[in-house]
């Protein structure tokens, strides 16, 4: 017999003879299936997040923040400024005739989470009513918008699925009144999503500011931002740092998404080393429970590398099995899950588990490659076997 | 009595050596994630129990980043039940660069000591840090972190307060280095106090005045609820609207910022533990059945049923017990050598007592049915191979 044909007979022969084994196969499965499920549950945590946070902005927008303050939160622009800013040349006009531009102020609330006592930080954006006409990706899905001037507030749907006590018409209570909630919006699935939002006079007048945090333009094409970063950064009246709207979120989020991946790694790292030496062990007893078997084989004259290739197949397709069962288990219970937690800015940013094909192989490379090694060790036994002492069992 | 038996129970460890490494290797991988997991777990759900009851944080009820003005302090003071009260704004400064940013408080040097009467500072530094401008004390375990000594000059980079000229570089001088008055507080003292009164002529002038949160010390400890719930009503409806909460609690709400970790941390620790489970219960079943021979002849010379069953359980536990203490080694060398921006994570004895009882469980789990095999075995059957 040639080589190849050998190798597909020793193989086929084998994968029929696992269901005999089956104790010892389900438990190379299970084993690598359990990694799996952690490994694509957390990668698909820290998609989700990075979902969130990178589709936060557009390239034709600019945010415009005091310089040297790395976030809206601690930065601090006097109407004066803003005014100044907002005449830009390069800013669109609306059908008004009145600059694209909507100066911001972030103040943070706490909200509870559901279920808890203890208050989560999360971000009220005082907007102007260019910041509506500016984002036609704000939908309003339930209620109205706030009414200006008025202490109304519309939540963000991540917001409202995260946090206690933020249903259309319920209120709110801080700085001494209470603020009416009257819609919810979204986003189109960004970090906006996790905030609430109110009218920016509103909230000056609340949170006793005169100032605000952030001034948010819509360029009149997106080429147009390095001539207006330049104009604005070398304006003596003007002390300013600029930035597509798109690089500040998402250098914002940066640090965040590092910090899950890496995580992600070692929990993994440890988990596989953990089932490698499970699956080891399994290998080497389903390879000493042939041992008969295998001595056979050899005397009837099949080669080292026909049995080297049974075991090590029946290792990686265990491990194929078990990767696929931990990825549909990472699938069927978190795709989709919520959570929030503490974002750039010091408050609470919403997003969903997203398990993506992409995660789902990457769950399946780390499989094979446990069920490679697995296998490895125990093939070489079994070619290495003296027939005599092989067929004596 | 017991430990008689040892050399026997080692034995049947050692029959397969291979074997015996691989699932104490494994065991081992299993038990550092679970010391790692729950160690973050007990961080979570607060280790500050030390910090007691006497002591109020007061924030602004919208959120503690919002500072409360400094005209409320006289207010809280003269409310009963108060004993003293400072305040105490986060001043959010990085040393050297972005990652070294030890915890740094501006504070009122003159009340810092009455609030907290657990730091100890010699008389003529305390005198000093009341006395200078640009003050700064530091804890000893940071200090020696960092190499400090009393009279440098240390550069902070605040990410939060800019001074009045743009700028965000300020200067502190270290008059001062204090330590703990117990073994706890020593461990604590990794933190930083700076003089507010160079923070806040430094500060931009729209912000002066602005105190933080403040720090209150109540009478009786036990009235420390009662107490809380009246300064909260003394601001009521104002705009200043104050939460009062233990400073425990003010910790740990801090930390639940970041979410619900405990239920990802606990799902993971629940997956690892399953698979483990499955893992060691077939090997541990695998390695009764190939001895099932040597078996009858134990009990052939005279081995009870129930000394035979508790054999393999005693095999399993001991098993489970070294693949468990190394992999808490592990952990606890691990978390020992942390970079310092990580949070404090130790393996405390929760998490130990939490290993201990896995380590039970574990073994009840994959000793229990390999034993009842041993111990029903029929001498006859077993030694005829049936």
């Amino acid at each position: 017999m040639s080589a190849a044909r050998q190798i597909r007979e020793i193989v086929w022969m084998n994968l029929q003879s696992i269901p005999q084994r089956w104790a010892a196969s389900l438990v190379v499965a299970i084993g690598i299936a359990g990694v799996v499920a952690v490994l694509v549950a957390m990668l698909s945590m820290a998609a989700g997040l990075e979902r969130t946070l990178s589709s936060t902005g557009q390239l034709d927008r600019a945010v415009i923040l005091r310089s040297g303050s790395n976030a809206e939160l601690s930065s601090f622009l006097a109407r004066d400024a803003t005014t100044l800013i907002k005449q830009d040349p390069s800013v669109a006009r609306g059908v008004d005739g009145l600059p694209l531009a909507s100066a911001e102020l972030i103040v943070i609330t706490e909200v509870p989470r559901i279920g808890q006592r203890s208050g989560a930080n999360v971000s009220l954006r005082g907007v102007q009513p260019e910041g509506f006409v500016m984002r036609p990706e704000v939908r309003v899905t339930e209620g109205r918008r706030f009414r200006p001037g008025l202490r109304e507030l519309m939540v963000g749907r991540g917001a409202q699925r995260q946090f206690d006590g933020l249903a259309v018409g319920q209120s709110l209570s801080f700085r001494g009144s209470d603020w009416l909630i009257v819609g919810v919006f979204e986003t189109g699935g960004d970090s906006h999503e996790s905030e609430l939002w109110a009218d920016a006079e509103a909230v000056q007048s609340a949170f006793n500011r005169t100032g605000f945090s952030s001034v948010l333009m819509q360029l009149r094409q997106a080429d147009a931002f390095d001539a207006m970063k330049a104009r604005l950064t070398s304006d003596p009246q003007l002390t300013v740092d600029v930035e597509r709207e798109r690089d500040y979120f998402s250098s914002q989020s940066e640090t965040l998404t590092f910090l899950i991946g890496l995580l992600t790694n070692i929990i993994a790292a440890i988990m596989a080393f953990g089932a490698l030496f499970g699956a080891l062990n399994t290998m080497y007893s389903a390879v000493s429970a042939r041992t008969a078997e295998i001595g056979t084989l050899r005397a009837l004259g099949f080669g080292a590398a026909p049995v080297v290739a049974s075991v090590m197949s029946e290792a990686i397709i265990l491990a194929t099995a078990g990767g696929l069962l931990g990825a549909l288990l990472a699938y069927v219970l978190f795709n989709g899950y919520s959570v929030s937690t503490l974002g750039s800015g010091f408050t609470q940013v919403a997003f969903n588990f997203a398990v993506t094909p992409w995660l789902v192989t990457q769950g399946l490379l780390w499989a094979l490659g446990i069920g490679f090694l697995g296998g490895l060790l125990p093939a070489l036994r079994a070619a290495r076997m003296p027939v005599t002492a092989a067929l004596r069992g | 009595m017991a430990m008689k038996y040892l050399p026997l129970v080692m034995s049947a460890l050692l029959r397969k050596k291979t074997r015996t490494l691989f699932t104490l290797l494994s065991l081992a991988a299993a038990f550092l994630l679970l010391g790692l997991l729950q160690a973050v777990n007990v961080l979570f759900e607060g280790g500050a129990d030390f910090l007691g009851a006497s002591r109020l944080i007061t924030q602004a009820r919208t959120s503690f980043t919002q500072p409360l003005p400094m005209r409320m302090l006289p207010q809280i003071e003269s409310i009963p039940g108060v004993s003293r009260v400072n305040h105490s704004q986060f001043f959010g400064g990085q040393y050297q660069d972005e990652r070294q940013t030890p915890p740094q408080f501006v504070v009122n040097p003159q009340r810092l000591f009455d609030t907290y009467p657990e730091w100890v500072l010699p008389i003529e530094q305390r005198r000093a840090f009341i006395s200078t401008q640009d003050g700064a004390i530091a804890g000893r375990r940071l200090a020696d972190r960092f190499g400090w000594k009393i009279g440098d000059i240390i550069p902070l980079n605040s990410f939060i307060w800019t001074k009045g000229d743009g700028t965000r570089a300020w200067q502190w001088r270290l008059v001062g280095i204090f330590d703990g008055r117990d073994q706890e507080w020593a461990e604590r003292a990794q933190i930083m106090y700076l003089n507010y009164a160079q923070f806040d002529e430094g500060r931009a002038p729209g912000a002066r005045g602005l105190a933080g949160v403040f720090v209150v010390r109540v009478d009786d400890p036990l009235q420390s609820d009662a107490v809380a719930a009246a300064i909260d009503e003394r601001f009521d409806n104002s705009p200043d609207e104050t939460k009062t909460q233990n400073e425990q609690e003010f910790q740990l709400g801090f930390v639940r910022q970041l979410g619900d970790i405990g239920f990802i941390m606990n799902a993971i620790s629940g997956a690892v533990f399953f698979t483990i489970l499955i893992m060691t219960g077939f090997t541990m079943s695998q390695a009764v059945r190939e001895r099932i021979p040597e078996l009858a002849v134990l009990k052939c010379l005279g081995f009870g049923d129930r000394l035979v069953l508790l054999l393999v359980l005693a095999e399993a536990l001991l098993l489970c017990t070294l693949g468990a203490t190394i992999g808490m080694v592990l952990a606890s060398f691990i978390t020992g050598n942390l970079p310092p921006e990580f949070p404090p994570l130790v393996p405390d004895r929760r998490v130990w007592l939490f290993s201990a009882v896995a380590v039970l469980v574990l073994s009840a789990a994959v000793g229990l049915p390999p034993a009842l095999r041993a111990m029903r075995l029929r001498i006859v059957d077993a030694l005829a191979g049936r």
